[in-house]
């Protein structure tokens, strides 16, 4: 499917809510070069916020640490963007990637960080281990531009 | 700037909280959300709240917890909620949970 990407990115950024925003428009800048739709960015946008969201409040539980983004396109318009933390990890994926499951103890937390990055991507691979960290890798195929 | 706002607006006629949100809803912004909006709900204890979001430009699952958030408190003082203006992306999300069933959602 995929050979060597036509263009890549390599993002760390510091693990606080405020860098959210910027990560999620970063991704989506890049993303762009692509000229996608308004739709299947804004989808993306939004799957890259749930992930970078994940890290920061479950990986890092708000302490501090970095958050790895690689953003890659390919010929064929596939976008895979990796976020990564070297956080807790999660102990039994099947059940944290269960919609409205949530560790949250706030109340507060919808528990659909998971199912919305599933979604709004078309493949998601999520790896974890307890104590050393989670990646969760998101790929979306744009459809073609005439 | 384009993280989330909110303006609050009661109407004592009809006894109705609207929260206008404008801007981006995520985990960051969502905390002062929160605060504001249920010391309005407490002290107002309206009979309809009305989350407005035709001016929100991105709302992740954050939204929906803050929408779900809202509606837990409403619900106990017998009042309905609306989310009010929600665009295609805020309207998937709304489905996604099945929060569209308890919560009535318009365009």
């Amino acid at each position: 499917m995929k050979n060597k990407p036509v263009n890549q990115m390599r993002l760390e950024i510091e693990s606080k809510s405020i860098n959210e925003g910027f990560a999620r428009y970063a991704v989506s800048a890049f993303a762009a070069q692509l000229d996608p739709t308004i739709e299947e960015l804004a989808d993306l946008r939004c799957a890259v916020s749930e992930a970078v969201t994940n890290a920061i409040i479950h990986g890092y539980r708000g302490t501090s640490g970095t958050v790895y983004i690689t953003a890659k396109y390919y010929e064929d318009r596939t976008v895979k963007i990796k976020v990564a933390d070297k956080g807790v990890g999660i102990e039994d994926i099947k059940q944290a990637m269960q919609p409205l499951f949530t560790t949250d103890p706030s109340g507060e937390r919808g528990g659909m960080g998971f199912a919305v990055m599933q979604s709004f991507t078309d493949k998601l691979a999520v790896r974890s281990k307890p104590g050393k960290g989670t990646t969760v890798t998101m790929t979306k195929k744009f459809a073609p531009r005439d | 700037m384009l993280t989330a706002d909110i303006k609050i607006e009661y109407d004592a006629q009809s006894q109705t909280l609207t929260l206008i949100i404008t801007g981006e809803i995520d985990h960051h912004s969502v905390g002062r959300l929160r605060e504001q909006a249920d010391r309005e709900l407490a002290v107002r204890r309206p009979k309809e709240l009305v989350i407005d979001v035709s001016g929100v430009t991105f709302m992740d699952s954050s939204g929906l917890g803050f929408i779900l958030g809202r509606y837990g408190k409403a619900e106990p003082l017998g009042a309905t909620t609306t989310v009010k203006g929600a665009s295609p992306l805020i309207h998937r999300i709304l489905r996604l949970s099945g929060a569209d069933t308890f919560v009535k959602v318009l365009k």
